[in-house]
């Protein structure tokens, strides 16, 4: 049959387009269904859930303690910060005050997290938009923060490190002053970082003008963290809420002015410098004694356990039935690596929560990327993925 | 919380809501240095609407959205289902919680929709409460009025419960023993 004239100037219509689960630039298993007509996007309808694994309920059925390495397994590139603020809330609830070395050690462990976070995020949206050596590059020196854990904690990812009543254990020998070497050795390193892509033509012609979001846009749609930050919003939990130690060391929060991906990418860099200097002030400041409360929250040291009938009873409830929290409900919000990380927590008495909402900082921003999206070309949609620095551990949980 | 154990209720949001309000049944919480309030449903829009609008509470940003169940929870509680909205306010550096609760009317154990089980959205008020309601609807079956896609989120749409109610059991009720296999004799 001959196509007249009339059939070949049909209109065309918007065509659906499904952009993975199995897309190596969607970060794990988003699944976007994209309204486009031609290569511009009408509408970014983000699928998810792919990753649920039901954490909320588990962890009403786990003890306090057991509950903790789930968080682990949120948001497995920031991994400290989650366990940090899960523990924060169980104190909360108890109602008792970590030691202050604790505290410098959190904090020393929290800012390794952000570099560990931002040096994925950075590394991997340049590999994303095209540029494969920063990836290289950035997990050269992610190996040696993993390798920090490992020596803290016995473990490379998955830490378990920061628990109800302090931390685990204390540094061991040297480790302080290996942090310190890696700091001086980092800023040179970070420098070699900025060059590849700063000022890097084909880089700031993929980022700039892509995915803006204005200041009044970032706050209705709930962003937190590099985001809101990135468009010019002076809001950082550790400065504007502090907690642990931020109070005590010196340092500054960048901001955006423009709020698109090249801004954020610039604000993520200059975070890790602040994070060097808080590393170095707390390494500096870090002041000798426990490194956890002696209360029913913590296990007996092994020492203990050897001289005393009470401390082998205690050892033993401890890691059975677990420790029993008053009642009641708290809402802990930390300055996680991606944004507002938040742990909902009620207690009715028991040895496990009742019921744990965790608010992870990623769900907000993948639903604001409907307005970040619109109107941009589908691989700015890549762009503007790898800026929200999404993780589906912590998205779908 | 005070010395003497009782909830220090000297959070300058409560006599501002209590002033915007007058004859309303609000009520005042506070443990741990965190306030809250506990407001009636069909209130809960208004008093959300008002904390965002007044320019002295400006909350502007909505944090979380986040439901509990509170079957055999030892205190009682207002309500067995509890929604709340967790605030922060820039300009202040100020973080509040508005909490309402609802009664369900028929068995919890199906999806069936409850005329009871209604809250207004406040997804005009903030667009990223969206994403948030469309949770607690998945989790807890909670439904919100004048929400602008009101679908699952979490897990799938045919999914025959809302998992995070505290008679879902911890292993499901075989949802993932009775997939329909496909083989080629049926496909």
């Amino acid at each position: 049959m001959a196509l007249t004239k009339h059939k070949i100037s049909k209109e065309l219509k918007n065509f659906t387009l499904n952009f993975g689960p199995q897309h190596p630039a969607a970060h794990g298993v988003l699944r976007l269904v994209l309204d486009l007509q031609g290569e511009n996007v009408l509408r970014a309808d983000p699928h998810i859930g792919l990753l649920h694994r039901g954490t909320e309920k588990l962890v009403e059925y786990k003890t306090y303690l057991q509950a903790l390495p789930y968080f682990d397994r949120l948001d497995y590139v920031s991994i400290i910060a989650q366990e940090h603020t899960y523990s924060i809330a169980v104190e909360y609830l108890i109602n008792i005050k970590v030691p202050l070395r604790a505290m410098y050690i959190r904090v020393i462990f929290l800012e390794i997290t952000r570099l560990l976070n931002h040096l994925l995020a950075v590394s991997c949206h340049a590999l994303d938009v095209g540029a494969i050596t920063p990836f290289f590059w950035g997990f050269e020196e992610r190996e040696k923060l993993i390798e920090f854990y490992e020596r803290v904690s016995g473990a490379r990812i998955h830490a378990a490190y920061i628990r109800p009543g302090g931390v685990a254990c204390d540094f061991p020998v040297g480790l302080s002053s290996d942090i310190h070497l890696f700091c001086e050795s980092f800023r040179v390193r970070l420098d070699e970082f900025e060059e590849l892509l700063t000022e890097n033509r084909i880089w700031k012609q993929r980022l700039v003008d892509v995915g803006i979001v204005t200041a009044s846009e970032a706050a209705n749609w709930g962003f937190s963290g590099v985001l809101l930050r990135g468009s010019g919003f002076q809001w950082d939990l550790r400065k504007n809420m502090p907690y642990e130690v931020y109070n005590e060391v010196d340092f500054s929060v960048p901001v955006g002015t423009n709020g698109d991906c090249y801004d954020r990418y610039l604000v993520r860099i200059a975070e890790i410098r602040e994070s060097l200097s808080i590393i170095m002030q707390c390494l500096n400041k870090l002041p000798s004694g426990p490194v956890k409360v002696s209360h029913k929250t913590t296990s007996p040291s092994r020492k203990e356990l050897k001289h005393s009938m009470e401390s082998t009873i205690q050892h033993f409830k401890f890691f059975s039935e677990g420790f029993s929290v008053l009642p009641g409900e708290v809402y802990i919000a930390t300055e996680a690596p991606k944004g507002e990380f938040g742990v909902f927590l009620v207690s009715d008495g028991s040895s496990k929560p009742y019921r744990c909402k965790i608010k992870a900082p990623g769900f907000a921003h993948l639903q604001g990327l409907d307005i970040m999206a619109k109107g941009h070309l589908i691989a700015d949609v890549v762009t503007i993925i790898g800026t929200q620095d999404i993780v589906f551990g912590e998205v779908d949980r | 919380m005070s010395e003497n154990g009782k909830p220090k209720l000297d959070h300058p949001v409560f006599a501002a809501v209590k002033q915007a309000f007058p004859g309303k049944r609000l009520r005042g919480t506070e443990f741990r240095g965190q306030a809250s309030l506990v407001v009636d449903p069909d209130d809960c829009h208004a008093v959300l609407k008002f904390l965002r609008d007044d320019d002295a509470m400006s909350f502007n940003l909505l944090s979380d959205v986040g439901g509990v169940d509170y079957l055999n929870y030892p205190t009682s509680m207002p309500g067995r289902f509890g929604v709340y909205y967790m605030l922060v306010s820039h300009k202040n550096d100020w973080r509040f919680f508005v909490k309402t609760y609802v009664n369900p009317s028929i068995p919890t154990d199906g999806v069936d929709e409850d005329p009871s089980l209604y809250v207004d959205s406040a997804t005009d008020l903030w667009p990223g409460a969206e994403w948030p309601e469309r949770e607690v609807f998945d989790m807890f079956g909670i439904r919100f009025r004048n929400h602008p896609d009101l679908r699952r989120i979490l897990t799938w749409t045919e999914f025959p419960a809302h998992p995070l109610r505290k008679d879902y059991p911890l292993r499901g009720r075989g949802e993932r023993e009775d997939y329909r296999v496909v083989d080629r004799t049926n496909s």
